[in-house]
């Protein structure tokens, strides 16, 4: 897309985005490069030298059980956190839609969460939660439910999974609301002359004119789900008990920063920074069908 | 085909009170178009007769059966809606066979009711495109293609014609004409320009400020304003109205500068000296020595004629329209046509026939 | 139009409850706050707070727990690196968005696509190269490593992009036919017809700078540059000997910047944010 009207000359606007692509280039382009390279290499055990190996990490990498049960773990992560936070969301926003007094205050009291930090939210639930100390915590464990996410996987995992959902349905909710409201009046009357029933006027009208925005909060609750969800994970469990919360990024962490094991760390930054690209590639491949 | 009541028909949100009481009565077929200036309440009488708002009280009766506590699915009436309101996401066909597929028709019936539908119209060759790909002209065809598929009792039509470019509403405003008349269905048709009213409407409801003003034919609401709203509100230019006193024993009126009108079609009711409001259109005003004398502000031609824009002595507007000539000179004395003249109250605004 | 009488009772309690859901976790951990530290850990906490011990929250910002830095400093911290993030990225953002749309120049494709290309590269696919480059210019523990890299993601540039290329021809032409040069232009129109999506954008990159976490742990390892989201979450880490009412307290005072901003200037954030992506 371009403008009719623009300015003359050269200098100017090469001043104007010299800043941005400095940073660009020292702080995404080159390390992206040094990550793919690295992850064609390998250090020996001081950390001193470094062999080309073509593409061994990645064969290690997708060799290694541990690896294909984080990639698992992850996916089933990055589903259910996306599917709980937009559902809930949706629900949220088709009633905050409704003409009903005091819409306003409703609305304010389910964006303000946008504002929490993952790493914050995984702070709460923890405080929430802790079997000694978190008022449900303790209270599942009166009610005779064993529970202690730091000793059961299945419990850990159900806790980040609900504290990034939790996180992220204002997010949600603010696009879900806008996209509603973008739907003229008219056209819902129109359809309610027709005869449509409210539950088919939402299925034939609602659902399909809003299906942008669904789709492009798939992408982004995925990207959230898989990336930003670090800091929660890191505030309550730290990918454990053992490994059972440990995703992708956490193990990425964990093995470069932590282990510093730099080949399988590179070569695990390669492999999502490929999943990304394909989300982004998709994202815009079904924008340009839409206009 | 079916009758349409309306019998104290109230509508307030809150404390506004937007309808305040409206009755009415359509027969089989008819098309009655209501007019009022924005606010007047017609479209919310309009969203009333749809269903889209419940009345506050009141009944509305299609074929005798009160539906006014009914949905708008349960009515069996069809609406045009000023912005169209077409299904964006889908196709010309699947727009008009929405309500047929919902009502359980079956396949070949919404095939054959839609394709009857967009030959009438000349959508034939559009039926698989989206709203997004159509003329405003083309969007305004399928928007009454829904309506007509359905072969509603009663049609709504909500100004549908505002958004359209001038020749393409006076094109559309005679098909509208047309399909009404073949199809027979009676019709309520809500607009806010007079020219729509005039030509679209069996009768025609003028409304002002949550209630109904007149109800008659366009001639005769052309022909008798009720009162000086309507003489004002149909008619363009609009009708001059001065302030005027009954004098001679009822057989004339006065004007503040003292001009003599005897009315052409007998007294008027009341004591010398009451207060009038007359009224003259500015066709009926002749150029003419020895009449009013006016002090010309504008002149607009408008090709076959002229509207001339002028001060009375006392500093009132007044507009005369003349058949185009050549120049106009500053000054010009007008003379009233006493067997148009309108008489209002000068109080009330109500029209004072002759005894 | 409002419909008068009926109570939308469906409406309400899906929505309350949706409130509650948000409210109640933070309500319970202001609750807790006010409380004895030695109740809670036992599991005996109360829903109702004791307003009488509000005062933690002056003692939680002022003194120091033991091998941590008191809450004021870690929130002055978050301050500046939000303020400094915010401010920066729109300072850089604005530029590099009027550049790509009201200039034609050498490269412009390359430069727009290149920007775009960070869209693809967040922290998380590139940590240890990252942490290599910021070694090697010596920004580790430092405050212009915690800010700088961060200003120059393309989200912004994109949004300010989308903003002008909305712009009217005829806006800029009125501005050319006065007489205004691109420099003028851009201080005199441009900036100020687009006050509202700046104050969107102030917001959203606020709550961004505010909300860093795996940054911070990356680059600054010094605890005197430590965010009150990397202390907070620090402070939950060894619970033996937890002050559980000041971790509570910490809690409440570490989100509360980010919501009040996000409350005060709603109105532009939600249509700045909802705008961007179309």
């Amino acid at each position: 897309m371009e403008r009719r009207t623009i300015f003359d000359g050269w200098l100017l606007p090469a001043m104007l985005v010299l800043p941005q692509l400095v940073l660009t280039f020292f702080f995404f382009l080159w390390p992206a490069a040094r990550a793919i390279w690295s992850s064609l290499e390998r250090q020996d055990a001081f950390g001193i030298n470094s062999e080309f190996v073509g593409f061994e990490n990645f064969v290690d990498l997708f060799e290694d059980p541990l690896y294909l049960e984080a990639v698992v773990r992850t996916l089933i992560f990055v589903f259910f956190v996306t599917v709980i936070a937009m559902a809930v969301a949706l629900v949220l926003a088709i009633f905050a839609d409704r003409e009903i007094r005091g819409r306003d205050i409703y609305r304010t009291l389910l964006i303000w969460p946008y504002a929490v930090a993952p790493a914050i939210a995984g702070v709460l639930w923890v405080l929430l939660m802790d079997p000694n100390v978190g008022l449900v915590g303790v209270g599942l464990n009166n009610m005779g439910i064993n529970w202690d996410y730091r000793l059961n996987g299945f419990q850990a995992m159900l806790l980040v999974i609900l504290a990034s959902a939790w996180k992220q349905v204002s997010y949600n909710f603010i696009f879900f609301l806008a996209a509603l409201q973008s739907i003229p009046k008219s056209v819902t009357e129109a359809a309610r002359i027709d005869g449509a029933s409210e539950l088919h006027r939402f299925r034939t009208i609602t659902l399909p004119l809003i299906a942008p925005t669904t789709f492009f909060l798939i992408v982004v609750n995925v990207v959230y789900a898989a990336f930003d969800t670090f800091a929660t994970i890191a505030a309550t469990t730290q990918g454990g008990p053992g490994r059972s919360t440990e995703t992708l990024v956490f193990k990425v962490f964990r093995d470069g920063i932590v282990n510093v094991n730099i080949g399988s760390s590179s070569a695990q930054s390669v492999v999502l920074m490929v999943g990304v690209i394909l989300i982004t590639a998709l994202q815009f491949r079904f924008m340009e069908k839409k206009s | 085909m079916a009758t349409l009541q309306l019998e104290n028909l109230k509508k307030s949100f809150g404390t506004t009170h937007v309808l305040k009481g409206v009755d009415l009565s359509l027969a089989s077929g008819e098309m009655l178009v209501i007019v009022g200036a924005s606010g007047c309440g017609k479209s919310t009488l309009l969203r009333l007769v749809a269903g889209l708002e419940t009345p506050t009280s009141g009944q509305i009766m299609v074929d005798g059966r009160d539906v006014a506590q009914l949905d708008p699915a349960q009515r069996d009436i069809a609406m045009v809606f000023q912005n169209y309101a077409l299904y964006p996401h889908m196709t010309v066909f699947d727009n008009m066979a929405y309500g047929l597929r919902i009502r359980g028709l079956s396949r070949e019936d919404i095939g054959k009711r839609v394709q009857d539908a967009a030959n009438t119209l000349g959508l034939g060759a559009l039926l698989k495109r989206t709203p997004r790909q159509l003329s405003g002209g083309q969007r305004q065809r399928v928007a009454m293609g829904r309506a007509i598929v359905r072969e509603p009792k009663v049609f709504l039509f909500d100004e549908p014609l505002s958004n359209l470019d001038a020749a393409l509403r006076v094109q559309m405003r005679a098909e509208i004409r047309r399909l009404q008349r073949r199809m027979r269905v009676t019709s309520l048709y809500v607009t806010h320009d007079q020219v729509e009213a005039m030509t679209l409407g069996d009768r025609l409801l003028v409304m002002h400020l949550g209630k109904p003003v007149q109800l008659a034919t366009p001639m005769e609401v052309f022909e008798k304003p009720a009162n000086t709203y309507v003489a004002g509100f149909i008619g363009a230019p609009s009708m001059n109205l001065m302030p005027a006193k009954l004098g001679h024993g009822g057989a004339s009126a006065v004007l503040e500068d003292g001009h003599v009108i005897t009315f052409a079609d007998g007294r008027r009711p009341g004591q010398d000296g009451r207060k009038l409001t007359v009224g003259i259109r500015p066709e009926h005003l002749r150029p003419e020595p020895g009449g009013i004398e006016i002090f010309i502000d504008l002149v607009e031609p408008l090709g076959s004629e002229t509207v001339v824009i002028g001060r009375m002595k006392n500093g009132e507007l007044v507009s005369v329209k003349i058949p185009s000539a050549g120049s106009i000179p500053e000054t010009m004395s007008v003379v009233i046509a006493p067997e148009h003249l309108h008489v209002f109250d000068g109080e009330t605004g109500l029209r004072v026939e002759a005894v | 139009m409002i419909r008068t009488g009926k109570v939308d009772w469906v409406a309400h309690s899906i929505l309350l409850l949706g409130v509650a859901l948000f409210v109640l976790p933070v309500w319970l951990v202001f609750a807790g706050s006010t409380q004895d530290s030695a109740d809670i850990a036992r599991g005996d906490m109360s829903i109702v707070p004791n307003l009488s011990q509000l005062g933690i929250y002056s003692s939680v910002l002022t003194e120091a727990a033991p091998g941590a830095q008191p809450v004021w400093r870690m929130m002055m911290v978050s301050f500046g690196m939000a303020l400094v993030i915010a401010f920066g990225k729109i300072f850089i953002s604005i530029m590099s968005a009027y550049a790509v749309t009201f200039f034609r120049f050498p490269f412009k494709m390359l430069c727009f696509w290149t920007i775009f290309i960070t869209l693809m590269l967040p922290v998380e696919v590139r940590i240890v190269p990252t942490f290599k480059v910021m070694a090697g210019f010596n920004l580790i523990n430092t405050f212009t490593g915690l800010t700088v890299p961060l200003m120059a993601s393309a989200t912004a540039t994109l949004l300010f992009r989308q903003t002008f290329l909305a712009i009217p021809d005829e806006l800029v032409e009125a501005a050319r036919t006065d007489g205004a040069g691109p420099l003028r232009f851009l201080k005199d129109i441009l900036v100020p017809v687009s006050a509202a999506n700046l104050a969107a954008m102030f917001v959203i990159l606020f709550v961004y700078g505010w909300n860093q976490y795996m940054w911070p742990l990356l680059v600054a390892t010094d605890p005197r540059l430590d965010t009150i989201v990397i202390g907070i979450v620090k402070m939950i880490g060894h619970e033996a000997l937890t002050e559980w009412n000041r971790v509570m307290a910490t809690a409440v005072l570490a989100m509360l910047p980010p919501v009040v901003v996000v409350v005060l200037m709603q109105r532009w954030f939600v249509k700045g944010l909802t705008e961007g992506d179309k």
